[in-house]
């Protein structure tokens, strides 16, 4: 079993919800992120999602692109972050996922990156940018190295396309809760229990929901209709607020706990 | 609209290129583009209406001229030039604007964004909108928006609005994001009208066959000038749509050469040019896959040439299938040869090209010497220079 299909079996039999934060790898810097990916787990993270920087992100809204704008600036790049997670493996007590254009994916090679991908201790991927239809070789090539591919589903997606996605997906179901970009509308509790039943029709696999969710609020009420709860651009901009590195890293531990709490109560 | 070859396959894919890389929100929206697309070519009143628009408000067939004091100037073949420049609105654009228009009133969607760099497509974009009475919202990098003032008024006059684009370059690539983001959040009731054979299948096919119009005109045209067709056709490639509209008709006649010039800029350092097939590697982006202006970790770079349209670090993915299959060869032109490819065509023939069609021009000075006399150059005048006099004034006639 891979390590994110295991958390989320446990989590089941405990009748918990999966907390998943993202953070851009090299905001502001990657020692930051070494520093800040491991604490996120000791907060109360079930799943780390790393973004891997690019220069032209398709889905993101304004406070993720100008986190790895501050990532490239420092020459954040694949290899650098796969060291670094390598480093961290150990200390981390949760999954591990990396988000990422299919550009730098393509660019160092799918199946070279799916080794080295898996000899750092990656456990998912997630390619917003790769749908089912060209989706074959990742598929195949990550789960040569036991790394689950993670596919989007959308408010736009029929019964029909979610069977499809699902098929070329191992570990959880990443449900894009709004039409839209990240981190600019918040989404509609009840559209999204709705939305999760009707793909929980389709597919045995845990749903996640992500894009909008900001708040501790939101991510309690989200955590009572889906199985797992994303916080990406809330989490981002904390991180960017004025502060030495402890600081920024204390200050997003702390709200990550403000999310535990509230999904746990 | 036009079927010269059997591609792209059921995938959207040109050999390896093309393709659908986007997030999955956009996904029934590109289905149902492609639906009422296929719908639109067999049906007989869409046809129609598209050619009675094309002849009446756009101002088709547009002349194949004959340019008598250049090719006496150059000394080699004769010089055809193909005046998409005298469609209204001043370029090819509006061939594609039109057709998409038509698909977005089908569709029953009431609102249309697109992205623009020199800001033709802008404007051919702002024009079907008023034409066919839809909201319009276009994406314009503040770099274009200052290289290319003129365009924005126009469409704004025409009851557009143009969106400032602030992140990354500040140019054509960027816009299109915007563009992209937009519609992923807007997608059940807005059209996004890709300008060039570019992004995510069906686009690049839709757009060419908009623009095989050009191609399949100047067919006709030249075989009654000269009983034959061109030795030689020549366009200029930024994504590639004028160059595309004009080739495609002709991919089955083997011994036409097809020539499309890439903008070289100031330099053959990344950064310095836009030549995304010569200078390029393959990659990624804004939903298909092409040759791909990019750095050594897939970082798309940033571009440059004097030519807003042609300002784009990607290419269409037909284009880098006709590049590596051989059927058509992809040269550069420099921004200094441009200025004096515009400035050559003013003088000579009392035509001033936009800086992007330029770039053609300056590949002809330099083909057409080596030719014979009997033999043949089409070059694709893909817009009027109008948009460029102010910076052209700067850098000639001021200094």
């Amino acid at each position: 079993m891979n390590r994110i299909e295991k958390i989320f079996a446990d989590l089941k039999t405990a009748r918990r919800k999966a907390l998943i934060v993202f953070i851009s790898a090299g905001d502001p810097d990657l020692r930051t992120t070494e520093q800040l990916v491991p604490a996120l787990f000791d907060a109360g993270a079930d799943v780390v999602e790393i973004g891997i920087p690019f220069s032209d992100p398709m889905a993101d809204g304004p406070v993720i692109q100008a986190s790895y704008v501050r990532a490239l600036k420092k020459g954040t790049a694949l290899p650098g972050i796969l060291a670094m997670t390598k480093r961290i493996r150990p200390l981390c007590k949760g999954g591990l996922v990396y988000m990422s254009a299919f550009n730098l994916i393509f660019h160092y090679g799918v199946k070279v990156f799916a080794r080295h991908a898996a000899e750092a201790g990656v456990d998912g991927v997630i390619i917003p940018d790769i749908i089912p239809e060209e989706g074959d070789e990742v598929t195949a090539e990550m789960g040569k190295h036991g790394i689950a591919p993670i596919m989007l589903s959308a408010p736009t997606s029929g019964p029909e396309r979610i069977r499809k996605i699902a098929a070329h997906t191992r570990g959880f179901l990443y449900y894009i809760s709004v039409t839209g970009v990240t981190g600019k509308q918040r989404p509609s509790v009840e559209n999204v229990r709705k939305q999760v039943l009707m793909i929980k029709r389709q597919t045995k696999l845990p749903v996640a929901v992500g894009f909008g969710i900001s708040s501790a609020a939101d991510a309690g009420a989200m955590s009572k209709v889906a199985d797992g709860v994303i916080v990406g651009s809330a989490a981002v901009k904390v991180l960017s607020e004025k502060g030495t590195r402890e600081e920024k890293v204390k200050r997003v531990c702390a709200f990550v706990r403000t999310l535990r709490r509230a999904m746990d109560a | 609209m036009s079927q010269h070859t059997p591609l792209p396959d059921s995938r959207g894919y040109y050999g390896a290129f093309g393709g659908k890389f986007v997030i999955e929100t956009l996904v029934p929206a590109l289905e149902q583009l492609e639906a009422e697309y296929k719908k639109a070519k067999k049906d007989a009143h869409f046809r129609k209406e598209l050619r009675h628009l094309s002849e009446t408000f756009v101002g088709r067939e547009t002349p194949l001229y004959y340019a008598h004091r250049l090719s006496r100037h150059l000394g080699g073949a004769k010089i055809y030039l193909k005046r998409e420049d005298l469609n209204h609105t001043g370029a090819h654009k509006i061939n594609n604007t039109i057709g998409q228009g038509l698909l977005t009133v089908r569709m029953k969607k009431k609102r249309v964004i697109a992205e623009t760099g020199a800001g033709q497509h802008g404007v051919a974009t702002a024009t079907a909108a008023a034409l066919l009475g839809l909201r319009c919202d276009i994406y314009m990098g503040v770099e274009d928006i200052e290289r290319q003032k003129l365009n924005v008024y126009r469409m704004k006059m025409m009851g557009a609005t143009v969106i400032p684009v602030t992140s990354g370059s500040k140019t054509l690539k960027d816009a299109l994001n915007e563009a992209m983001r937009d519609w992923i959040a807007t997608v059940g009731d807005t059209h996004y009208i890709i300008g060039t054979v570019a992004g995510p299948h069906p686009f690049p096919m839709i757009v060419r066959d908009f623009q095989a119009v050009i191609g399949q005109e100047t067919r006709r045209q030249i075989q009654k000038a000269e009983k034959r067709l061109p030795d030689v056709l020549i366009a200029c490639v930024g994504g590639g749509s004028n160059s595309m509209g004009l080739f495609h008709p002709f991919y089955e006649d083997k011994k036409v050469k097809m020539v499309g010039v890439e903008p070289g800029g100031t330099g053959s350092k990344l950064g310095q040019h836009g030549a995304s097939i010569s200078r390029g590697s393959i990659g990624v982006l804004h939903g298909f896959k092409s040759y791909l202006l990019q750095d050594k970790n897939g970082q798309i770079a940033e571009t440059h040439s004097i030519s807003a349209g042609l300002d784009y670090p990607g290419v269409g993915p037909e284009h880098s299938f006709y590049a590596d299959s051989g059927r058509a060869e992809y040269v550069t032109i420099s921004d200094q040869e441009a200025i004096e490819g515009f400035g050559l065509l003013s003088r000579l023939e009392g035509i001033m090209p936009a800086l992007e069609s330029a770039h053609a021009l300056a590949q002809v000075t330099k083909m057409a010497p080596k030719m014979k006399k009997h033999e043949i150059i089409v070059v694709c005048l893909s817009g009027r220079g109008d948009k460029d006099v102010e910076r052209m004034a700067a850098l000639t006639v001021d200094k």
